[in-house]
């Protein structure tokens, strides 16, 4: 009983939360007490959101697809660096220090660069994506596969397997839960990467509509959009837990 | 000629000798025990004889063939069960059989058909996490015997078991063994597990490990009619001890 009852406070909790804020930020701005050009109340940003809808729609059709391929291939990438550091430790010492520094330089300084070298399509965009990208994905996998033990190791080697058969039945698997964690955090990155590749140069994205609402001083239409982003940036995770769930149903098993 | 032979292991590691001329035989359907305290350099022989580690002199033989520093060719159990948290049961018992190539619908197949007689009748498609540590060690047991019919190493495999599973795997252990034929060198550091288990016990014991004695159980009647506390198995046991010299 006491089980269930915490179950239902634990899945209240964030619902509860952001009743909270709502209501508060619905107080403040409808009370007077920030005035609408400061902070627009929640119903104009649900109007603005409402009217806006087929040109949002247009917009977040460019953002997603910069976001999914650039997803993608920094996926790809993240996987295969990851495999090539742990296979040849030469590698790793060369690379991952090099990886640490490339994510410390700023986002939003690679980006005019990359509007420079490649133009104003869609691929500096979704470089900047695979750049942001690729990062959690070759560590995550790289902890993953480094947490296998030798014992475990040493048993499938009695077995008489090699490093192939190592990697297939060990290292990959074991890797598999710390992988879904950098690729969620890797979904989030990509639409944000996207979005602010598009603030520096481009005629279509959520981010080339963001900076036109800002310009004008639409804060109305430009909440509508950072909600929006939320929710995409939000959905591609649930996309990526939906995806952890299908692909490991020992883990699916234990939680029931 | 014996099915396993190690001639004058020894290994060294960073410096300090480990394990020092060893010599061991195993003969078919024999079960043995290597016995000696935590650290003597049990693990490091296994590590030879399974072909892991290469040794420094000395080589290992399977029926008269030379599998020194050849993998695969002789099974290994760990005091950990090791069983991949991934797989069901039934894979993870079938994997030596996918690694050795045989198609995986095979492999399960012929997995499958062991469960009953490992007392793991319905555990095929649980997860290792679904299973008691008994019985995740008798899976792996499981597992070890399909990587190798012939021998197998088991090192400390029932040790991180408490007494009263531990005592209930043993009579498990006798019985299938009695009806597999398979040969194994058993290591613990458990007297009475020795005892009771083998036919020979090898001492392994001061630092480099050297084999010191080897003792011939010979109990009347089957092992599973032996009893701890009959005079003659204390007998052994006192023999044992002080031979090994500690405690």
């Amino acid at each position: 009983m006491t089980k269930k009852y915490q179950s239902i406070i634990n899945k209240a909790a964030p619902v509860i939360s952001l009743t909270v804020i709502g209501l508060l930020w619905l107080t403040v701005s409808e009370g007077g007490l920030i005035p609408g050009y400061m902070l627009p109340s929640p119903v104009e940003v649900v109007k603005a959101f409402v009217n806006e809808i087929p040109i949002l729609a247009e917009h977040s059709v460019v953002t997603l697809q910069e976001a999914l391929y650039g997803l993608l291939l920094g996926t790809a990438l993240g996987f295969v660096f990851a495999v090539l550091m742990d296979r040849f430790d030469f590698l790793y010492k060369a690379l991952y220090p090099i990886l640490v520094i490339s994510q410390t330089i700023p986002t939003i300084a690679i980006a005019p660069v990359l509007v420079l070298w490649m133009g104003f399509s869609m691929a500096p965009k979704i470089t900047l994506v695979v750049i942001t990208t690729f990062f959690p994905i070759t560590v995550s996998l790289l902890d993953g596969f480094k947490g296998v033990s030798e014992e475990e190791i040493n048993l499938l080697r009695s077995m008489g397997a090699g490093k192939l058969k190592i990697f297939r039945h060990i290292k990959l698997p074991a890797a598999a839960e710390q992988f879904f964690s950098g690729l969620k955090v890797s979904a989030s990155y990509a639409v944000v990467g996207a979005v602010i590749s598009e603030w520096l140069g481009g005629f279509e994205g959520l981010g080339v509509y963001m900076t036109r609402v800002k310009k004008a001083y639409a804060f109305d239409k430009m909440f509508a959009v950072i909600i929006l982003i939320s929710a995409v940036s939000l959905l591609l995770m649930g996309a990526v837990a939906l995806l952890k769930w299908l692909s490991m149903p020992h883990k699916r098993k234990r939680n029931n | 000629m014996s099915l396993l032979k190690a001639e004058n292991i020894t290994v060294s590691f960073e410096g300090t000798r480990i394990i020092e001329k060893v010599s061991l035989s195993l003969e078919e359907g024999e079960t043995v025990s290597l016995l000696g305290v935590s650290g003597g350099g049990k693990t490091t022989l296994f590590n030879v004889l399974s072909g892991l580690y290469t040794p420094d002199e000395g080589r290992v033989y399977l029926d008269g063939e030379d599998i020194t520093d050849k993998a695969g060719k002789i099974s290994y159990m760990l005091q950990r069960d090791l069983l991949l948290p991934h797989k069901k049961v039934k894979d993870n018992v079938a994997l030596p059989l996918i690694i050795r190539g045989i198609n995986k619908k095979e492999a399960r197949q012929k997995a499958e058909g062991y469960l009953e007689e490992f007392g793991l009748g319905d555990t095929g498609d649980k997860y290792p996490h679904q299973l008691s540590g008994g019985m995740r060690q008798r899976a792996a047991f499981l597992r070890t015997y399909l990587a190798s019919d012939k021998v197998a190493l088991l090192d400390e495999p029932f040790s991180a078991l408490d007494n009263i599973t531990k005592s209930a795997i043993h009579s498990w252990f006798l019985s299938v063994m009695s009806e597999i034929r398979l040969s194994a060198l058993f290591v613990t550091h458990d007297i009475d597990e020795a005892v009771l288990l083998s036919d020979r016990i090898y001492l392994l014991t001061g630092k480099p490990g050297r084999i010191t004695d080897e003792i011939i159980i010979d109990l009347p009647g089957e092992k599973k009619d032996r009893n701890p506390m009959s005079s003659e198995f204390i007998a052994y046991k006192k023999d044992i001890i002080e031979k090994i010299g500690v405690i």
